[in-house]
Formats: C-alpha cells, structure tokens, sequence
C-alpha cells in the first residue's frame, strides 16, 4: 500500500530541508490580523460568512482566522468554521497514490453562505479547483473566496486569491512549509 | 495500496488493513452526504462476476462503484454463456478484453479469484470464494469493531458455529488478530477444519463459559448448501448447543457486540428478538460494507495503473 502523503513530508517522498525563513511566526499573526480585516471589510462584517480550511494545511489557519474575526468584531455568534478533504476530487487521481489525509468535516449547510476558504500554500490551483467541486457537493454558497498564507505562483488554472498573507516567488522545484513556527522556502532531498 | 489485487486478508498485512480502515473513515463521511457520490474513478469500469448467490456483497460492491462515479457492468451466470459451455477462463477474458478496471469474483470453489488474477490485466477482488476467503467482509466486521469499541486490541473475539464452511471465518480470523484480538472458535467436533495447525487461534466445543468473557460474539451462518454427508444430528440440536439464544444473550458482557455476516437463519445460529438487540450491529456492518468497499476499490484503482 502507498505511503500516505503527509505535510510537511513531500508528496512524492524525500525530506524537506530549509534554506532560509521567509515568515516568522510574529509575520504569520500579522499577516492573519491584516486577512481578518480584509475579509470583515470585503464582506461589511462577518455575518453569513463561513470559513472552511483545507486538509491539512489550512485547517488550523482556519482555526486562527475566525478567532481573530470574532475578536475584531466581537460577534455574538462564532463564525462556522469546516474542513474539507478533496482528494476524491482531484484531476491526477490515476497519476499516483493518492490516500485523503483527513475526513471532511463540514457541520453547517452552505446554501445563503459566503465560504472563506482557507489554505497554507497557494501553487498550482489544482487543489483549489478540486475544492470547488467539492464544495459543490455540499450545497450552494453564496460566494467563494480564497484566503492563503503564501502564494507561490507557477499557476496552471485561472485561479487567483482574494486574501494573501505574503506573495512568495519561488523556482518549481522549490518547496514551501508552512508551520505554526512560520513560513520557510527549501527544497526536497531525496 | 500497491497491490493490484485484493486476494486474501493476508496480501494487506496490519498496515494495509489499518489504511483500508483509514480510508473508510472518509467515504462513510461521503455516504452520510445528500449527494452520497465523488467524481475519484470517474471513467473506470468494474465488474461484478458472481458465480454463486449473493444479496449483499453483489449489492454494495455495485452501490461501492455508483458512488465513487465508476461504471458497473453486472454478469449473471443464468443469462450468460457459462449455460452454453463456456469454460471460466474464456468467460473471464472475453470479460477484460472489453476492457475492464476490475472484477468483482464470487465462486464457490477456493481458489478462482487467484486463477483470475493470472489471466486478466483487471484488478481482481475477492467477494468469497468456496470455503476459503471473503477479505471484504472480515474488513468491513474490523471498521464496525472499531467504530464501536475504538480499537480490536486485546478485544476477546468468539467466532461461534459453522467454521468449517465459513470462508468469512477464515478471512476474520486473519484480520481480527493482525489488529491484536484474541479470537477464539467455537463450534462442534464436526464443524471445524479437520486441522488448525497454525491457526492464531483457541478452540472450545463449548459456547456458554466463553460468551461470559466475550466483546464480540461472531455468528457464523449454518451453510447447509455446503455440507455434505450429515455434520449435525439435528438443527435443534445445534440451536441448543451453540445457537445464541436470548438466555446466552444474557450471558454477554455489557457492551459486546453481536455480529452476523448475514443471510440469517433466524432461529438456527441466532434468535430473531437477539439479532434485533441494542448490542447487535448487523445493520451497521451492512452499511459500513458499502464504505469499506469504496475504500478497497478507491485504493486499488485509483493509484497510478
């Protein structure tokens, strides 16, 4: 049976070696406080606004993103907070082995919802296309926008984010972490 | 998985077992969906090859394939060519030449579905073969141990009647103590394998002291398709020997469960008022079949081909 692709371990094995930070973890909390208010700005507070992360990455900025929205706007209501996993969605099932990290979890319905959602490392876009198909499945949002920590470019669908901790060029073979202790650009030794 | 098949519980070993499981956990989120259905084998085509009756493994291997967005072409032998003469091996590869991602085998000798795999380029699935294995089903009794009881370890398992005919018997013991049950099979002189050599397992002809110390209670059905020559003085008899009755019931711990791989023989290995209890899981076992065999297809076929 395959490997279970896990992060920060690289998809396709290998070990991940770093080469220098790019965030720290005071750049990372920034860097949330100033999404949190953009998000309460774009969509005139935070009602009917949900936030799902994606497996596994984005699930705990999830986590810390509505934390810091119910502090600045001292919201009565937490604000929904889901995970989604969208490994059965993806285009390059076939290509390789593809094991989901995690359950979905999404306790609320999502129809007359505005879905934040939430990941570490904006790359590709296929993940992202992946999610919105799934989303899909689970009812139909108002609107979907797209909160990331670090976009990386090398996009491969027109996909763009509406929320960017930090902009981050990068050589493909590059690989970005994202971790609680911040955010580090290295490369993958096998 | 990097097995192209799934043969015997034993291909899986305990990793592969705990990430069919894993795997599972995610598709009975999707089966608890409103659109029970994800697009991961969009265009791949599996076939369900049934020599021999079934009502549940038929069903939910074909309701398994529907929801992960796969094509299922059905086989019954009473309409086929198999009445005209054609042997197994030409009905299996004008099958594959159509092009086919994986058949789904049931036959009642031990052995086809290895035949099958050496033939066809298809992933080849067990759904029970003769008296020899059924690793789905013992798959799916380990997700719904679990989902009950957190995990099988140290779990005392009682494995209780036909064992001898029981190809589920032999796939659960392989899978329950790779996980670190106990498992013990109960069952008349006549109803057990002629050797248990190498067999993890202990063996008692008497069903009462081992229910006391139970977790699981494993029913076997009685398969009198399969017997020959006369194992059992009578079927009452064997009722009131090892047929779990509401007294024995009584007997079980609090929080065993009951399990059955189905058909019942309501009256024979099991009471109807017993199989309808808080502690058995009958129906979960069912349901979490279909999950079970989306993960098994899901992990066959949807890695690199």
């Amino acid at each position: 049976m395959a490997e279970r692709e896990r992060a920060p371990a690289p998809p396709d094995g290998g070990v991940f070696v770093a080469r220098a930070q790019v965030m720290s973890a005071d750049d990372m909390r920034r860097a949330i406080t100033r999404i949190a208010h953009e998000i309460v700005e774009r969509n005139a507070g935070v009602a009917g606004v949900a936030l799902i992360g994606l497996q596994t990455g984005g699930v705990p900025l999830a986590g810390r993103l509505a934390g810091e929205l119910e502090r600045i706007e001292s919201v009565p209501v937490p604000v929904p907070v889901g995970s989604l996993d969208a490994t059965f969605y993806r285009d390059d099932i076939g290509l390789r082995p593809l094991v989901p990290e995690a359950v979905t979890d999404i306790g609320f319905g999502l129809d007359g919802l505005t879905v934040v959602l939430v990941d570490d490392v904006l790359f590709t876009g296929r993940t992202v296309r992946a999610a919105l198909n799934a989303l899909n499945d689970y009812g139909r949002a108002v609107a979907v926008q797209l909160a990331v920590m670090v976009d990386r470019g090398h996009r491969e669908l027109p996909i763009r984010p509406d929320y960017v901790g930090k902009n981050l060029p990068t050589r493909r073979d590059e690989m970005v972490d994202v971790s609680p202790s911040g955010v580090s650009i290295g490369s993958v030794v096998r | 998985m990097t097995a192209t098949h799934l043969l015997s519980v034993a291909d899986l070993g305990t990793d592969g077992i705990e990430e069919v499981l894993r795997v599972t956990d995610s598709f009975v989120e999707v089966s608890a969906r409103a659109i029970p259905k994800v697009p991961a084998l969009r265009g791949r085509t599996v076939v369900s090859l049934f020599f021999e009756d079934s009502t549940r493994t038929r069903l939910s291997f074909e309701a398994a394939a529907r929801r992960l967005s796969a094509d299922v072409m059905n086989f019954a032998v009473s309409s086929s060519s198999v009445n005209k003469g054609e042997c197994l091996r030409d009905t299996v590869e004008t099958i594959d030449a159509m092009g086919v991602d994986a058949l789904v085998v049931r036959h009642g000798s031990s052995g086809v579905p290895w035949q099958v795999a050496g033939w066809v380029g298809a992933s080849v699935i067990n759904a029970g073969d003769g008296a020899h294995e059924h690793p789905t089903q013992a798959l799916l009794d380990c997700f719904t141990i679990r989902q009950r009881r957190g995990s099988l370890e140290g779990l005392r398992i009682a494995i209780v009647g036909d064992v001898k005919h029981s190809r589920v018997a032999r796939s659960g013991v392989l899978a329950f103590t790779a996980l670190g049950a106990e498992v013990t099979l109960v069952a008349p002189p006549t109803l057990l394998p002629p050797s248990l050599e190498g067999w993890p397992v202990t063996v008692s002809h008497e069903l009462d002291p081992v229910l006391v110390k139970a977790d699981v209670a494993y029913m076997l059905r009685m398969q009198s398709e399969r017997m020959t020559g006369s194992l059992l003085p009578s079927r009452r008899e064997y009722t009131a020997g090892f047929g779990l009755t509401r007294r024995r019931a009584a007997l079980l711990p609090d929080g065993a469960l009951v399990m059955h791989p189905g058909p019942l023989n309501r009256g024979v290995e099991i009471a109807a008022e017993v199989a309808g209890m808080p502690g058995s899981v009958i129906t979960s076992q069912v349901a979490n079949g279909v999950a079970v065999r989306m993960a098994v297809l899901y992990l066959l076929l949807g890695g690199a081909g």
